[in-house]
């Protein structure tokens, strides 16, 4: 059995090694087009302030790792997947045939159309090779514009700021993370960003990036110029889908899968943020593009691919992030649903907020800023649906109670257990 | 075999021991809020339970890792964090669905339950037994293992 895997990042590496722990024998091959051992995006934030060089965003030893596993690594662009033969072209010519085809291509980003965003000082921030460009722009004291707080803005504005540089952000939304945060808490990270002297314009958009004499000029739509060494944009992404033309493969905004990751081709699998795998809320299909969801999917595709019929119940959408030390998470329905009900603390001089929200009896969404400890049962909460009963109700008196809510409600406390 | 951590809520008492022993272990001062294991109390039943990392099967935190900082102690089972290795991104925080890895400001890593490399101090330092370290049978502490693994059912085997 000859399994190919297209996309060497998360979600594609984890298929294979999960492939390989269910059959010894089939052969598997990687084919991913970066020149970097397999790594992780996640990683470059922390390459950027330097705490660790690029081998630390590697995602496993980049030479015994693979070895060991059997697994095969091909540093080389898929130009086309011929579905009726079963056959993958590479940029350099070669064709390589499949029995399974994984696509685990992940997705790039795109930027508005906005004038000058073709000038050589603006970048994006998705690969090394991009972190490389914007550690070098990107000097202690030189003015820094990121275009876009959405989830990965606000993951690389932490970078930025920790290498000291001075940075203005531009935002569109009302709010900091408007799609992963409510007013309440995008608004109390916007505050602690002013307060750490970060520029923040939110509902603003950037109306042209012109060539200054040190570096660019940036219009913004309240009627600021800034002049910047550097501009980031970080304004949403797209699925890579083109090696699939005229496959006729299915895709929407990212490739279409069923619940066990299968295309509608049934040798085909798509994985990460290139698939639109389900959503465990909304039980609807759609692209996430997040990491715990990429290893996910991975995993699931690869047991089906290994021969073992393995169902998806959907991932859980969530987030956590770091704002210069302030940390934020999200989880599923943060937002709630008609008739759902809502738990909310909110202290804004403090910096914390808490916002569960409640189907019934059960929790299907939460948000917090400022809480570290346990956040991960809120995930635990949602997922495993637990009826809540009493601690419903405690809750929504005190929301802060999630972990003795799940322990109650889970765990056989010994003569606890009927609490 | 393998030995495991039993909890037993129904004897403890609340006295904090176990968070005493554990921060002293993992941080080198008594400081309860540093502990790795967590006594929660249920004060309308006037209860209390301690709680830690189960070391699952399923490692939720190991597979999320994005720069393979995780992994199993071969001796004890324990999922470990490398701190030369982590990041500190926390995203094995929100994908533990139990709540036990947490994110340490003090060191910018994350920290958990390592069963102190096969000695866990929690349990020498627990005066009543509410918390052993016995060979993993079913225990208590498989008990929780597998009510928190039967609430958890994402994923499904369909043959
Ligand atoms: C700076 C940054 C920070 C992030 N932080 C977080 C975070 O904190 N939390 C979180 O959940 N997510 C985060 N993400 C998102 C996360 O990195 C992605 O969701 C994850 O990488 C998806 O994994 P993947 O395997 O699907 O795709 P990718 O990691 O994108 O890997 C796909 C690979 O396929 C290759 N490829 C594409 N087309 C072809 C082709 N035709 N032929 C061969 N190879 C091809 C690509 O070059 C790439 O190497 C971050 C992303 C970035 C950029
Ligand atoms: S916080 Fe550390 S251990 Fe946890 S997922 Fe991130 S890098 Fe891995």
């Amino acid at each position: 059995m000859q399994h190919i895997i297209i996309g060497a990042g998360p979600a594609g590496v984890v298929a294979a090694e999960t492939i390989r722990k269910y059959d010894s024998e089939a052969s598997i091959t990687i084919i991913g087009d970066e020149p970097e051992p397999p790594y992780s995006r996640m990683a470059i934030p922390y390459y950027l302030i330097k705490n660790i060089d690029e081998s630390g965003s590697y995602l496993r030893d980049p030479v015994n790792h693979y070895r060991n596993l059997n697994i095969e690594l091909v540093q080389m662009r898929v130009d086309q997947v011929d579905a009726t033969n079963k056959q993958v072209k590479l940029a350099d010519g070669r064709v390589r045939s499949y029995d399974k085809l994984l696509v685990a291509t992940g997705s790039r980003p795109v930027n508005p159309p906005i004038l000058g965003l073709d000038l050589p000082q603006v970048h994006s921030c998705w690969t090394l090779k991009d972190a490389r460009g914007i550690a070098e722009l990107a000097q202690p004291g030189a003015n820094v514009v990121l275009i876009g707080a959405g989830f990965i803005g606000c993951i690389i504005l932490e970078a930025l700021v920790k290498r000291g540089i001075n940075l203005s952000v531009i935002e569109t939304g009302n709010r900091m993370v408007p799609r992963m945060l409510n007013e309440k808490a995008g608004g109390l990270l916007k505050q602690w960003c002013l307060d750490k002297g970060i520029d923040v314009h939110t509902s603003c958009s950037v109306q042209s990036v012109i060539s200054a004499e040190k570096g660019v000029k940036v219009s913004l739509s309240d009627g600021d110029e800034l002049t910047a060494a550097l501009v980031i944009t970080a304004t949403g992404v797209k699925s890579n889908l083109e090696m699939l033309e005229g496959s006729g493969i299915e895709v929407d905004q990212g490739i279409v899968v069923n619940n066990q990751m299968q295309t509608s081709h049934s040798d085909i699998y798509a994985a990460g943020d290139v698939a639109q795998g389900m959503d465990f809320s909304t039980g609807k299909y759609e692209v996430q593009a997040i990491q715990p969801t990429a290893t996910d999917h991975g995993r699931i595709a690869g047991m089906n691919m290994a021969g073992k019929a393995t169902e998806h119940h959907g991932t859980v959408n969530m987030n956590v992030l770091d704002t210069v030390g302030l940390i934020s998470c999200s989880f599923g329905l943060w937002m709630g649903i008609e008739g759902g009900e809502q738990a909310e603390l909110y202290s804004p001089d403090q910096y914390q907020y808490v916002n569960l929200q409640f189907d019934d009896h059960c929790l299907i969404g939460a948000s917090c800023v400022g809480k570290t400890q346990h956040i991960g049962v809120l995930r635990g909460l949602i997922e495993s649906k637990i009826t809540l009963g009493v601690w419903r109700k405690r809750l929504l008196g005190n929301p802060n109670l999630i972990m003795e809510a799940y322990m109650a409600c889970t765990q056989e406390l010994g003569y606890n257990q009927k609490l | 075999m393998q030995k495991s951590l039993n909890i037993d809520p129904a004897k403890c008492t609340g006295c904090l021991q176990c968070e005493m022993a554990c921060s002293y272990e993992h941080t080198g001062v008594f400081n309860p809020s540093k502990s790795f294991i967590k006594v929660f109390t249920f004060h309308d039943e006037g209860r209390f339970a301690p709680y830690t990392c189960t070391q699952c099967e399923e490692a939720w935190c190991q597979r999320a890792c994005p720069v393979d900082a995780i992994s199993i102690d071969l001796t004890t089972g324990a999922k470990v964090i490398s701190d030369d290795k982590c990041v500190g991104c926390k995203v094995c925080t929100i994908a533990c669905p139990f709540g036990t890895v947490n994110y340490s400001q003090d060191t910018g890593k994350v920290v958990k339950c390592d069963l102190c490399g096969g000695d866990p101090k929690c349990a020498t330092a627990c005066p009543t037994d509410a918390i052993t370290y016995v060979d993993a049978d079913w225990t208590g502490y498989s008990r929780m293992q597998a009510s928190a693994a039967k609430s958890l059912h994402s994923i499904e085997v369909t043959t």
